[in-house]
């Protein structure tokens, strides 16, 4: 089969299943919903898995090199100044490999939510929005124009919108959403703003056409884009960076990060398909696809890496603060996407010297795994006690043996302990990092530290520690929530050994991935001893976190109040934008220029009231005015006269 | 197919209506002239299609020229091209959409029954001096159609609106009445600056967009026939009667402002204005593009502010119409095209919003924000619309909103001047400022606890306002997904206008 006859099929599927269970599910499907939902999934993850084995193994590589395929494309708007948004489905090694991960996830998430979310009232419309999500997410992937991706880009801000506030009548829910989406949109300006820049600059829309325009140094968009400068900065760098910032927001790197740890209200198998698998590394994918062009900025690579190494840095201090077991995930996800982004910035295109974006897709693989499963893990703990909040949790290993085994494993994976998957891709990442700049490799050794500890400190404080007598014990879950656990489990366990390097690179070209056994003794030490630290203060019930905690002082409360972020955010929006933009403007419009025509209408009343008295039909009145009118003409005519 | 009908059913069914008995009737009548003229602007379409793809490239297609008052050369001439058809296809969505959800008449109008027959004559009224305005290829003919559908306004707001309505309906109705004198103003000017082969002057659109006017005339009348149609498209600073009007209105007559009468603005602007006066629209295109700049950012920061959805809504309406301003100052051909989008997107999802706050205001018997609350609970069908015109609203991608000012800002784009670049930025930024006040509203009002235990009572959408909502959400979704049917047919209608503007540029 060609790739034309079916790929469609696999973002479509989905569409339909939301059209389906959106307009007919309350009515028809209520109770089946969810398994209409798996059922649509199933079959585009089979033809996800059927287009990869295709792509990889059979037909995707000519001449040693991964080709790029476009098998559909079709105009559907057209500008006269001839460029076009197209929507079309592209296929090169990154898209298929997202559209496994993304197939894949969404699968687990479906069958977890069949037992999470039973019994829920909105069950149906749970279903259609995770098909929406799914939808989109796919569209983005397969983009093959630059405004596609950003008509997926929206789409998946709005599924993320519509899921976050799925208990609409928690006020704290439809918060969490309303902040997400606008600080997403607030990036996203900066986007659709680089997209107009690299429209008008490279003459279409198109990503094959405009990568291979703006890397060509012959070119005339090439040398037009790099000599046009702005404020002393070329205009090459100004679309990549607002380009960027719009990925930024989307991934959540500092300071647009804020929406995800409050995107948590959503429910939790939502968070591990949305906020930790798949939409939020939409920035890092973003970057990806335009990485030809990327590579040759120095200036806007430096801002992607330097960018991630803060997030990682900062999300990863926060985290080791936080009590409330999502958004300890939350912050986590912040930090690793962080590490996927300064790999990017630290890889060059083509060979040796693209290791970084290997990495850095190898790393968004493995950590679609074991986040999710993370996230699923979460989940069912949250099912069982009822609660978020760490201190509501302890000794849970006892009431449920696979949550406990699945989340251990990907506690081990995320530390990068071996044979886990986290291993490999950190590694890789870490060696990219260790090649092109040692400052960033030193704040990536030591975040990778960090990580071990707060996950561990999750892991003992959850599983081990002081069994919490206030609730009533944790119910054991169903069997739907406990497949998808053990599937990504054992993926976790497995995926690490595939050989990425042969499949994934910067140029499409096999990449010999040079792995030292010497280099990962560092990180492999420094995993280990985060997690005995973790177990010396959290294992059991102690004082000890509290001594720490005091041993550090203002760091701890400059990370625990999450650095203060967010509370500069409400300065400046409810302050600033609020009471000195958005009031005024609303004051000057109601009393400024709205006056100034009701004082018009207001004069013209006056006046015409003021000519209305000398219209008096009185005829007395006329015959005096006629006569002074008389008297005056006489009095004119004479004297000109004269 | 003759074009004279889309004038002469319209003005039927709006003369059958007086001469019904009882709400009964009178629905009834207007419903099926409604139904019959949605199907007339379809086939209107189709009409078109047929004529284009059989190679009839004329300018204007279904022409009909009759003399009306042969001693000042007033011809009733009639045609369309692909702008009016759009125009039209809106009008006859908003009629229809319009008598639906008035089905039962105004909610609070005490007499309500009584004066049914007044009530959607007027609102039918209004609809025909619309299609004649858009069918009008002569200039006094368009001024006519224009003032028609002024009157039956001050009408539905004085004796059918809310709030302080006396006070609305004078100031929507001198507002206006002021945009009008200034057209004419504009057109007078026009028609006696044309020269016809035998000596005479014209009102024919056609001759005197192949005439040149001197410039020193169209700088001096362009501004009396862009401000005159600004006011009624919303243009900064002569927007004030827009939050007035469009709150003290009935449902209905909301629909039939917002979807219809500042269309006739913006319609007005490009075809007289820009079309007939390409020198002047080129030299004073800045002034515009500034003015429509504010009307956007503005309009978002002022309706950031609002605490009455109608209000909202309404301010919301001065930004979004601002783009179509905007996209006619562009003067690029995409530009244009997208302006055009923008307005019957503008019109069906405005009209759609109004429906909407006018069902929940039936049912809650308020408007303001602080006291609506977790509706999607009560109302899930109303509040899903509600959802979903607010994301059209925000410019979602499938659906309409995005698709016009995304052809907005690339047509913008296309000037190389930072002076475009820095304008379509400020533009864009509005972006951000609408998905603020947006979901605020979609926040307070729809999701959220619910406000009050009263509301559990109250029932969701009848069968005429599911219609309503269903055939404007239809609207807008086939824009938002398929535009390029849209591009299509109003493209050739924007390349008409450019080449006026094109040749000036030539000609320099």
């Amino acid at each position: 089969m060609n790739y034309s006859d079916y790929i469609a099929l696999i973002p479509l599927l989905p569409l339909a299943g939301f059209v389906l269970l959106g307009l007919f599910g309350k009515k028809y499907f209520r109770r089946s919903s969810g398994y209409i939902g798996v059922l649509i999934l199933v079959m585009s993850t089979a033809l996800a898995f059927y287009t990869a084995y295709q792509y990889f193994f059979v037909s995707g590589k000519v001449h040693d090199t991964y080709q790029t395929i476009i098998p559909l494309k079709y105009t559907w708007l057209q500008f006269s100044s001839g460029t076009s948004i197209n929507m079309g489905i592209l296929v090169d090694a990154i898209s298929v490999m997202m559209l496994v991960i993304v197939t894949f996830v969404s699968l687990m998430v479906h069958i977890f939510s069949l037992g999470y979310m039973k019994g829920e009232e909105r069950f149906s419309t749970y279903y259609s929005f995770l098909s929406l999500f799914t939808f989109s997410m796919l569209g983005l992937v397969m983009a093959s124009n630059i405004f596609q991706i950003y008509f997926f880009w929206e789409l998946v801000g709005i599924s993320s919108y519509l899921l976050i506030g799925f208990y609409y009548d928690r006020p704290s829910a439809v918060a969490a959403s309303k902040k997400a989406f606008i600080v997403t949109r607030f990036a996203d300006l900066g986007f659709l703003i680089g997209i107009l820049i690299l429209a008008y600059e490279g003459g279409t829309l198109d990503f094959n056409t405009l990568i291979e325009r703006l890397t060509n140094t012959q070119s005339s968009q090439y040398i037009n884009i790099t000599t046009a400068s702005f404020l002393g900065i070329s205009v090459m760098t100004w679309a990549l960076t607002l380009v960027f910032i719009g990925g930024a927001g989307k991934s959540a790197m500092f300071p647009l990060h804020i929406w995800l740890p409050d995107a948590m209200e959503g429910p939790t198998p939502v968070s591990a398909l949305i906020h930790a698998a798949t939409m939020v590394v939409a920035g890092v994918y973003l970057v990806a696809r335009l990485f030809p062009v990327y590579s040759i900025n120095e200036a806007a690579l430096h801002i992607v890496t330097w960018l991630g190494a803060i997030s990682a840095l900062l999300a990863a201090l926060i985290a080791c603060t936080q009590t409330d077991i999502k958004r300890v995930l939350a912050y986590s996800t912040i930090s690793q996407i962080g590490y996927m982004m300064f790999a990017l910035g630290a890889a060059k295109y083509g060979g040796e010297a693209g290791t970084g974006f290997t990495a850095s897709m190898f790393h968004l693989f493995t950590h679609a795994f074991f986040k999710s499963l993370l996230f699923l893990g979460a989940g069912a703990i949250i099912h069982a006690v009822h609660s978020n909040e760490m201190k509501d949790m302890g000794s849970l290993r006892k009431f449920m043996p696979v949550t406990h085994i699945t989340f251990l494993i990907a506690c081990l994976a995320i530390s990068g302990v071996p044979p886990f998957a986290g291993f490999f891709s950190k590694e890789e990442v870490l060696l990219a990092a260790f090649n092109s700049n040692k400052f960033i490799y030193s704040i990536a050794l030591f975040t990778s530290g960090l990580t071990v500890f707060y996950m561990f400190r999750l892991y003992f404080s959850v599983f081990w520690n002081k069994q919490r007598e206030k609730h009533e014990p944790p119910h054991g879950i169903s069997f739907t929530m406990k497949l998808p656990l053990i599937i990504l489990g054992a993926g976790t366990m497995f995926i690490g050994f595939i050989p990425f390097g042969k499949y994934v690179s910067s140029d499409g070209k096999l990449l010999e991935s040079a792995f030292h056994l010497n280099f990962s003794i560092a990180p492999v030490c420094f995993a280990l001893a985060g997690i005995a630290i973790a177990m010396w203060m959290y294992k059991t019930e102690s004082n000890r976190p509290h001594r720490v905690a005091a041993a550090f002082g203002g760091l701890y409360q400059a990370a625990h109040k999450k650095f203060y972020m967010d509370e500069i955010y409400l300065f400046v929006t409810k302050k600033i934008i609020f009471n000195l933009v958005g009031r005024p403007a609303a004051w000057i419009d109601r009393n400024i220029v709205d006056g100034t025509m009701n004082g018009m209408a207001y004069s013209t009343a006056k006046i015409s009231g003021w000519i209305k008295g000398i219209q008096s039909g009185k005829v007395q009145a006329y015959a005096m005015y006629f006569f002074i009118g008389i008297i005056v003409l006489v009095i004119i005519v004479l004297y000109l006269w004269k | 197919m003759n074009l004279n009908l889309v004038l002469l059913i319209p003005l039927l069914t709006a003369a059958a209506v007086l001469f019904c008995k009882g709400l009964k009737q009178v629905r009834i009548v207007s419903f099926t002239g409604a139904v019959i003229q949605l199907i007339l602007s379809f086939v209107l379409l189709y009409g078109y299609w047929q004529e284009r793809s059989s190679g009839n490239n004329d300018a204007f297609l279904f022409e009909y020229n009759y003399v009306w008052y042969a001693p000042l050369h007033i011809n009733y001439h009639i045609g369309v091209d692909g702008i009016s058809v759009a125009m039209i296809l809106l009008t006859a969505f908003i009629v229809l959409t319009g008598v639906l959800v008035s089905w039962k008449m105004p909610a609070h109008t005490t007499e309500g029954e009584k004066q049914s027959k007044e009530f959607f004559f007027l609102l039918l009224f209004l609809g025909v001096g619309a299609y004649g305005f858009f069918i009008s290829l002569d200039l006094f003919t368009l001024f006519f159609f224009l003032e028609l559908a002024v009157i039956p306004k001050y009408l539905l707001i004085g004796i059918w609106g809310s709030g302080k309505k006396e006070y609305s309906a004078m100031k929507l109705a001198l507002m206006l009445m002021g945009g009008s004198a200034l057209v004419f103003v504009g057109l007078a000017g026009l028609f006696f600056n044309t020269h016809t082969g035998d000596g005479s002057h014209t009102f024919d659109i056609l001759q005197i967009a192949q005439m040149h006017i001197p410039v020193a005339v169209q700088k001096l009348f362009f501004p009396f026939v862009f401000i005159g149609f600004g006011i009624f498209g919303a243009l900064f600073p002569f927007h004030t009667w827009v939050p007035d009007g469009h709150s003290s209105a009935p449902t209905a007559a909301s629909m039939f402002l917002a979807g219809i009468s500042m269309k006739l603005g913006g319609y007005g602007c490009l075809r007289v204005a820009t079309y007939l006066m390409p020198d002047a629209a080129q030299q004073y295109s800045w002034i515009i593009i500034v003015l429509s700049c504010i009307a956007i950012l503005y309009g978002a920061f002022a309706t950031m502010m609002q605490t009455d959805l109608k209000y909202i809504n309404a301010y919301s309406s001065v930004s979004h119409c601002g783009f179509v301003l905007l996209g006619i100052g562009m003067l690029t051909k995409t530009a244009i095209t997208g302006a055009v989008m923008q307005m019957v997107s503008h019109g069906l999802m405005t009209a759609l919003f109004f429906a909407c706050i006018g069902m929940i205001y039936d049912r809650t018997h308020t408007r303001q924000m602080a006291r609506l609350g977790g509706l999607l609970k009560v109302m899930p069908f109303i509040s899903t619309v509600f959802v979903i015109v607010a994301l059209c609203s925000l410019g979602l991608p499938g659906l309409s909103g995005f698709v016009a000012e995304v052809t907005i800002f690339m047509g913008s784009w296309e000037h190389s001047g930072a002076f475009y670049k820095i304008t379509t930025i400020i533009a864009c930024a509005s972006i951000v400022v609408t998905a603020v006040y947006i979901l605020r509203a979609v926040g307070k009002a729809i999701m959220g606890p619910l406000a009050s235990k009263e509301f559990s009572l109250l029932h969701d959408a009848d069968w005429n306002e599911k219609l309503a909502a269903g055939l404007l959400t239809i609207g807008i979704i086939a824009i938002g997904i398929a535009p390029f049917w849209l591009d299509r047919l109003v493209g050739p209608g924007a390349d008409a206008i450019m080449k006026n503007i094109t040749n000036v540029v030539i000609a320099k």
